[in-house]
């Protein structure tokens, strides 16, 4: 047994996982296992006992609300893979689930877990960074939000209480008549961790002109964050005004280096990534006259 | 922690420790050694069996979190003793394994998308099988064994040339 011991309890509300980690602070929550299993195994996490929230019933769904499409957060990826709703209403996250993991893990990987866990690779978290979700938990000061862009501080590091079950995360949904999305990912093999990632939502008012864009990357920095392209969507068909807009964007960036990508080589590829991610989805909004 | 298990249609009462994975208590406990323990870390696939329909990593799933589910190992797949399923007969007449460490993981991969798909693509199997790692085949006939299988389940179990 590769992990070291604890204790295993199931959870019957996100409240009483919520009470359970106020009794003991080295408890962790556990709910599709698919990033945390890997770390207690290598023993990077020793929690004194595990939650298991995989069972509370409510906090599985897809939900197509008012404003946005809110997603539970034990919500199994391969329930959005599969999910008409997504592919319909929330098309970037519909094209960036299946670079998340293999089929295995999308199997048993959950919305939430990878919004927890938030690895700097992570492909939902990067979905969440570009469209500005809400995140919504339940502590011992009952049910609460964060917006993603205070959400996310460091690499495997959120702002969420130490207390806190993660119940699930609103994305925003786009009204505007022509809308297009982009996702672009650099990894060592088919569904391996990204190098970089980018993703890309944009859309164009009736008249052929962009309204609204958004461009978020991901495997960069810390943690993925959105890149600010609202001055150059007059000019969204312009490839070097993209490259020099999104360059500037991420100028500040300190770029993770490793054994297999270094942090120029990743620079340089957010930059034609994001570029490219931004052009496919105008080329979407154009495409399709009822894209929404 | 006391435990019960679906396992191939039987049902197990086990005692076991929270942080025994799934593979290492069907292994240890049920003496099922059909499911392997290659990285035990979710990336090479040679733990995978079939957990509520899906393939899943018997490796990132602890014994107790799978109570209640429906468990399906390689043991489980043949029609009866001694025979091979339709995919396991495809993958000795296609040289699908060379040293065996795979397969299991590979059948059980391949097995879920023939359930839903009869009619997979290379695309489809490729997808299917994209999270098994495989030293020995280099693939090609792993997806020819694959796409074998399923040519003939959407016929007859015979062999390959017999006119249907």
């Amino acid at each position: 047994m590769k992990p070291a011991a604890f204790d295993y309890i199931r959870a019957e509300s996100a409240a009483h996982a919520s009470a359970l980690l106020v009794e003991d602070e080295n408890g962790r929550i556990i709910a599709g296992g698919q990033t945390l299993v890997p770390m207690l195994a290598m023993r990077l996490a020793r929690p004194s006992r595990l939650i298991d929230i995989a069972r509370i019933p409510e906090l599985s769904y897809i939900r197509d609300e008012s404003e946005t499409i809110s997603i539970g957060a034990t919500t199994r990826q391969v329930l959005v893979e599969k999910s008409a709703l997504i592919a319909q209403k929330l098309p970037l996250l519909h094209k960036a689930i299946e670079w998340v993991g293999h089929p295995p893990t999308r199997a048993r990987g959950t919305v939430g877990g990878s919004l927890a866990n938030s690895d700097p690779a992570a492909e939902i978290a990067l979905v969440a960074a570009t469209l500005g979700a809400t995140l919504r938990y339940v502590d011992e000061t009952g049910e609460n939000s964060i917006e993603v862009d205070d959400y996310f501080i460091g690499p495997m590091i959120t702002t969420l209480p130490q207390t806190a079950c993660l119940i699930g995360a609103d994305f925003p949904k786009w009204g505007e008549p022509h809308v297009g999305t982009g996702f672009e990912e650099v990894n060592a093999r088919s569904s391996d961790f990204a190098f970089v990632s980018a993703a890309s939502q944009v859309a164009f008012d009736a008249d052929g002109k962009c309204t609204r864009a958004v461009l978020g990357i991901g495997g960069l920095g810390d943690f993925p964050f959105r890149a600010d392209v609202d001055a150059v969507k007059d000019r969204i068909e312009n490839e070097a005004a993209l490259r020099e807009a999104i360059g500037l964007a991420i100028e500040d960036i300190e770029p993770l280096s490793d054994l297999h990508a270094t942090g120029e080589y990743r620079r340089r590829v957010a930059v034609t990534l994001a570029c490219r991610s931004l052009l496919n989805a105008v080329r979407e909004a154009k495409g399709f006259a009822h894209a929404n | 922690m006391r435990t019960e298990l679906n396992v191939n249609g039987q049902l197990h009462v086990l005692d076991v420790e929270p942080r025994k994975t799934l593979v290492d208590c069907l292994r240890e406990d049920l003496r099922l050694v059909g499911a392997h323990t290659g990285c035990e870390h979710g990336v090479c696939g040679a733990c995978t069996v079939i957990v509520d329909g899906t393939p899943v990593r018997s490796c990132l799933m602890f014994a107790v979190q799978a109570e209640g589910s429906e468990i399906i190992t390689i043991e489980g797949v043949a029609p009866a003793p001694g025979e091979l399923s339709i995919l396991q007969d495809a993958f000795c007449e296609t040289h699908g394994m060379q040293c065996g460490f795979c397969t299991p993981g590979m059948i059980l991969a391949a097995h879920a998308l023939l359930r839903d798909n009869l009619e997979p693509t290379r695309e489809d199997i490729v997808e299917a099988i994209s999270g098994n790692i495989c030293r020995c085949t280099g693939y090609d006939q792993i997806v020819e064994a694959i796409s074998l299988a399923a040519r003939r389940m959407r016929g007859r179990n015979m062999p390959d040339g017999v006119p249907a």
